[in-house]
Formats: C-alpha cells, sequence, structure tokens
C-alpha cells in the first residue's frame, strides 16, 4: 500500500495516535536536556560529520584495513553484494556448525534483508532478544521504530501477545512484563547455538565490532553462544577508538535522551586461550545492498548516518503517521532519503514527499544530514523523470514560469490576491477551489488580505516613520 | 570476481579512483588511525573525576559505597546483601577470593556464573567520571557472565582508577595491555528497557541492581 492510504488509516488509529502522542515529549525533551548539559555539542558534531565523510571518501581502503585486523584476531570477514548473497553465508555457517537455536539482538540490516525469514526456511529458531523485538515477533509485524521498535503497541496489546504465547496470568504491570519476558528468553540465550547482532559501529584501528544496548541483550547475545555472527552495512566503519568515543557522546543523547547507553560491548575477534566465555567462531558479514550506489553520489551524506532516529523523533510527519506508513525496514526523514536508494525511487513514490521540510531533522542530527535537501533531490528526480501526477508536474511548471520571471510574477499575484481575497467572501474564508478538491476537501484556508506582500513592503519602505504601526 | 571485489570496485567506481586500492591509500589510512586524534572535549569531562563518577552512578541508579581499604570489601558486601535482602552464594572473580568472607559471613564461590547465580562480584580495569560507567576487560579470569547473567552485580572499583573519559580509557588499555581483549565492556547502571509504552523499567535481561563499591 501506498504511503497516503497507510498514512490516513494510522491516523484514524486509535491506540497508535495515543502511542505517539507519549514519544513525542519523552523523546524531545529527553533528547534537549541531553544536550543541553555539553557545552561543545555543536563542534562535537562537526568533528563527528567530519570523521564519517573521511572514512566515506576512503571507504574502500578503511573497509580493507578493519577486514585485515579482524582477521588477525580470529573472525572471518564475508562481503555481500545483495540481501540475498548476505542471507545465503549465514544460512551456510547455521547449516554447517548444525545450527538449531539463534539469539538476536536488534539489527536493523537483518531487518532489511528479511534474515529471520531465510533462516527460518531451512528449519532455524530465531529469537529476538531485544524487548520490543520480541514483542513484535509475537506480534508477526516488522518494527515501527528504528531504535524504539515496538513504539506504537499499547500494554493491553503486549498483555494478549504474552498471555498466548507464555500461558501466564495476564497482567499489565509492565515491570511484571518486562520480569516475565526475561523469564522466557534466559533459557533461549543459554541455549542458543548462534547469536546474531548488528554492528552500531565497527572499527578499523582494531577490527572491533561493537553494539549499544540498555537490556544487555547483545552482550549475552555476542558471549553465551559458541558462534557469534555480525550482520552491518559497509558504512558502519570508523578509524579509531577515540572516534568511537566521539560519537558515543551523540548516540545515545540524540537516541532515547540518555547520557550513556548502559551497555557498550566492543568484540574483537574470536575466545583467546584459556577464556571461560566467548564464541570459538565470529563471522562478520559487510553487506552493501544498495550503499555503494551512495558512494560519491550527491547524496553521499547519507552514509553518514548513525541511526539514531532523532530525525523521526522531531519529525512532524512520523510524529502522526507513526513508522508502519512508510511501508519499508526504515522510516522518518532518513528513511525517506534511503528507502528510494535501496528499493527505488519508482517503488518509494510518496516518501520524499512525506514532509513538511521544516527543518528540524536537520537541525537535530548529531552528524549533520542535510536531509531536507537530501529529499529535495529525490522530489526532483522524480520531477525530471515523470514520475509524479501529471497534474501535479503540469501546477509545478506553471509555477516555474511565473516564479523565475519576476514582472509576471508581481502583476499576476497582485491579482491572484485580490480574486482570493473576493472569492473568501465575508467570512474570509476559502472552502472550495475550482479544480483543487483534493487540497480543499480536507482544510479550509483563510483568504489573502487583498494586497501581495511585496505591495505592503513597498508601502511600508515608502513611509519609514509609520513602519512600527504597520 | 568475488562479492569482496565488486563491492570494493564499485566504491573506487564511484569514489572517481582508478584501479586497486593502493599502497599508498592504505599506508595514508593507517597514518591517520595511528594519530588517534581526540573529538572535541566536553567541560564536564574536566570535572573532578571522581566526584563525578559518584554523582553520574547515583543517576544511572547504580549505588555507590566507600570503603577505606580492600581488606573491607566483604563487610561492605555483606551490608548491601542484608540491606537488600539478598543473600549468599555470591559468583565472583579468582581476583577477590583471597578476602576474608568467612568472617562476613558471605559465602564467595569462585566460578563461572551461570543463569540461576543471584549475585555476580567482580572488580573492573577502570571508572569513566563523565559517565560513571565500569570498564571490564575478558581474559581466562575475568569473564563477562558475572556482570550480566546475575540480578545483582556488585563491582569492586579504586578510586586511583577512575579516569575523566572513554578516551583516557582506551588509551590506559593501550598502556597496560597493548591491545583490545575479546570483549571491551562497558557497564553504565543496571540494565533497563522502555520497550513497552515508553516506561522505564529498571532491570531487563542484565541486573537489576549495579551496587559498586569504592577503595583508596
Amino acid at each position: 500500500m501506498h504511503f497516503k492510504a497507510t498514512s490516513s488509516m494510522k491516523l484514524n488509529d486509535a491506540v497508535l495516535q495515543a502511542a505517539m502522542k507519549k514519544t513525542k515529549g519523552k523523546f524531545v525533551d529527553g533528547r534537549a536536556a541531553a544536550v543541553a548539559e555539553i557545552d561543545v555539542w555543536q563542534e562535537i558534531r562537526t568533528h563527528a560529520a567530519a570523521l564519517r565523510d573521511r572514512v566515506i571518501n576512503n571507504l574502500d581502503a578503511y573497509l580493507i584495513e578493519f577486514e585485515q585486523k579482524a582477521t588477525l584476531r580470529g573472525a572471518v570477514v564475508h562481503w555481500a553484494e545483495t540481501a540475498e548473497e548476505a542471507n545465503a553465508i549465514i544460512v551456510g555457517i547455521a547449516q554447517r556448525n548444525a545450527v538449531k537455536i539463534v539469539t538476536k539482538s536488534k539489527s536493523m540490516v537483518s531487518e532489511e534483508i528479511s534474515l529471520n525469514d531465510a533462516l527460518e526456511a531451512v528449519g532455524v529458531e530465531v529469537v529476538e532478544t531485544d524487548l520490543g523485538e520480541y514483542i513484535l515477533q509475537l506480534a508477526k509485524e516488522p518494527p515501527s521504530h528504528i531504535v524504539a521498535p515496538a513504539v506504537h503497541k499499547s500494554k493491553e496489546q503486549v498483555a494478549d501477545l504474552f498471555e498466548a504465547a507464555h500461558h501466564r496470568p495476564r497482567t499489565l504491570d509492565i515491570p511484571s512484563m518486562t520480569r516475565e519476558a526475561r523469564e522466557v528468553l534466559r533459557s533461549k540465550f543459554l541455549g542458543a547455538d548462534m547469536g546474531i547482532s548488528g554492528a552500531n559501529f565497527v572499527i578499523a584501528e582494531t577490527g572491533t565490532t561493537l553494539t549499544v544496548t540498555n537490556e544487555g541483550n547483545a552482550d549475552l547475545v555476542t558471549t553465551v553462544p559458541r558462534i557469534h555472527c555480525v550482520v552491518t552495512g559497509i558504512e558502519k566503519v570508523i578509524p579509531t577508538l577515540e572516534d568511537f568515543a566521539t560519537l558515543i557522546r551523540l548516540l545515545p543523547r540524540s537516541a532515547t535522551g540518555q547520557n550513556a547507553a548502559n551497555y557498550l560491548t566492543l568484540t574483537t575477534g574470536v575466545k583467546q586461550p584459556g577464556d571461560l566465555d566467548g564464541p570459538d567462531q565470529m563471522h562478520i558479514v559487510l553487506i552493501d545492498a544498495g550503499r555503494t550506489k551512495l558512494v560519491g553520489s550527491d547524496m553521499k551524506e547519507m552514509l553518514r548516518c548513525i541511526r539514531c532516529g532523532a530525525c523521526m523523533n522531531h519529525c512532524p510527519v512520523y510524529q502522526n503517521v507513526g513508522g508502519h506508513a512508510y511501508g519499508w525496514v526504515y522510516p522518518g526523514p532518513m528513511g525517506s532519503v534511503l528507502t528510494p536508494t535501496y528499493v527505488g525511487i519508482e517503488n518509494a513514490g510518496d516518501l520524499p514527499n512525506a514532509a513538511t521540510f521544516c527543518g528540524e531533522c536537520q537541525v537535530v542530527c548529531p552528524v549533520k544530514i542535510p536531509l531536507p535537501d537530501l529529499m529535495r533531490k529525490w522530489r526532483e528526480r522524480q520531477f525530471d523523470q515523470a514520475l509524479r501526477p501529471f497534474s501535479e508536474r503540469f501546477s509545478i511548471s506553471v509555477w516555474n514560469a511565473f516564479a523565475t520571471r519576476p514582472a509576471l510574477y508581481a502583476a499576476s499575484t497582485k491579482i491572484a490576491a485580490r480574486v482570493a481575497s473576493w472569492w473568501g467572501g465575508k467570512k474570509k474564508r476559502i472552502t472550495w477551489l475550482p479544480g483543487l478538491d483534493g487540497w480543499t476537501d480536507g482544510r479550509d484556508m483563510p483568504a489573502p488580505a487583498g494586497k501581495t506582500f511585496r505591495e505592503l513592503y513597498a508601502r511600508r519602505l515608502s513611509q519609514p516613520t509609520r513602519s512600527d504601526r504597520s | 570476481m568475488s562479492a569482496r571485489d565488486n563491492i570494493l570496485a564499485r566504491i573506487r567506481k564511484n569514489s572517481g579512483r582508478e584501479g586497486l586500492t593502493t599502497g599508498l591509500e592504505l599506508s595514508q589510512v593507517r597514518t591517520h588511525i595511528a594519530r588517534q586524534e581526540r573529538g572535541p572535549q566536553p567541560s564536564i569531562a574536566r570535572d573532578n573525576p571522581v566526584a563525578r563518577f559518584i554523582q553520574e552512578s547515583d543517576r544511572l541508579k547504580s549505588t555507590v559505597a566507600e570503603v577505606n581499604s580492600l581488606a573491607d570489601v566483604p563487610q561492605a558486601a555483606a551490608a548491601y546483601l542484608k540491606q537488600n535482602s539478598l543473600e549468599s552464594p555470591v559468583v565472583g572473580w579468582p581476583s577477590l577470593a583471597e578476602l576474608d568472607w568467612i568472617a562476613s559471613g558471605v559465602t564467595y564461590e569462585n566460578r563461572l556464573a551461570c543463569g540461576e547465580d543471584m549475585v555476580g562480584i567482580t572488580d573492573c580495569f577502570c571508572g569513566i567520571g563523565e559517565t560513571g560507567t565500569l570498564l571490564l576487560l575478558s581474559s581466562p579470569t575475568t569473564p563477562k557472565l558475572h556482570a550480566l547473567l546475575p540480578e545483582t552485580h556488585l563491582c569492586v572499583l579504586s578510586k586511583a582508577r577512575i579516569v575523566h573519559t572513554m578516551e583516557d580509557a582506551f588509551q590506559l588499555v593501550r598502556i597496560e595491555r597493548g591491545e583490545l581483549p575479546r570483549a571491551t565492556f562497558f557497564v553504565s547502571g543496571p540494565s533497563r528497557t522502555a520497550d513497552i509504552e515508553q516506561t522505564i523499567v529498571i532491570g531487563a535481561h542484565g541486573p537489576y541492581r549495579v551496587h559498586i563499591i569504592l577503595t583508596p
């Protein structure tokens, strides 16, 4: 279904609307408070954007360096051009090692490639261990937010799912529900043969992959099973441990308003001689699946993204329709840029238009991605490729003809302002415009005052003494 | 051509570079990495690290107790267990096994933690003042599971080992250990989740309680 249709459905979903109202305060206010404690926030953002750019501009060399360092520590680095290749590699590892149970910590890349389906198709039991992802696995739904995947669910809905899956007395007490999930998942953590995690970053200096979590699930997933498999995108590489320290000042504050995430686990290679815990095998699958298309392109800034979710938390469109309306793995402004890249602009029609261009996403982005500019570039491409409806393209062409001719523009707006003022009548509201029912059916517009801004401005300039009154 | 070659070739082509990655490009990357350049440091990172560590621990919902010497740790652990109605045994690392646990009345088990253990005790490599964070490094005698599986994690930390920032902690690892161990584990308070209705719950898959015993 397309964005337009799903979003109007989501706007009428009372449970979702109640859930979305809650997120706004927590994410937006929480971030603002956490950011205010850092006096050099802007300097850190600038430094972080530059360090991400340094990698993106030399991505091949950084990946080779990472691969060498990881291999030296006993990890096996795999490369996958597509989702299918990545799944085949991971299914192969599972089958060669007779893996029966996989525990997973949250990984958006694994959602991107539908890894769970591929593993389940060959009879492997896959258990999501992040509480939000676990809830969605029971509900058989995709995540609606990249940091808080089950943000759209009410506790009543979660209680229904738990009751059906756990066969325990139903409770609506959130701490009790959380403990129930802990108890149910504990045996899975301890019984799994393979743990699959994503990687928030991989570090070239040391060949390290790392996870950032609050629940402690990724830390168990990467420690208990005999095999650890990391799935991540090729753009996640950063140069040094110092760079990680810089980025981790930005990530939790931007994501959830936390000064520090509870657990940062840096995994470097396999179990060392004498170690009592840790995996015997470590596999790192580096996935392209569309990312190289961004390298060197006019949208390459998107590769800086550290997946904090601040852009969606602050987006007035996301705040109202939630993540599922966007139709694919990545919602909000970052999704509106990434989805057309990964699945093709012809399959992501409305997304670059699902924005008011208020600019807040760029303001809060910890790595300064110019998200509105990038969405505008997709709009331009849609226009050039004639992917938008004829009426829209025609209107934009007409607008273009007037807007690029100042004299014509001034004359025609002068007339239009007067006609629109008259059209608004006594109530000074425009409730219907011929040929634009689609716009006026859902909203009224205040009628213009009858004079254009330019006219008023010219008058103000000619009467400087009265300027303070006008 | 392998997937690796194809991906690297596409990156080079789209970056406007000919041929394979050159030795010069790789050595430039290594030179940059070797500089270990630090980013801008916030002024909170210059605070007294011990005072800040204690303050941040409180915000993270970790608890802190100070003792006069390492020998006082068993008594402090016993007092904490009693206060929170928790029971022995505590399962811990070999490094703390030599302390006088018998006198404190606490049963200390020097072995790997398992899923049923209720209290784990460890020491740690260092603390980070800026964020109230504990850094644990894995080794044959310092497995990570003690800090993860039990519902309560007691951690012994010397005040002399609290550094200002994560950058300082990494530098200490480089100086004292040379390289990162298999698991480099930063712990900032007890585990938590807000995945149901954005309600913060302390105690998810890791500990419900983190209690730090500060030695001189």
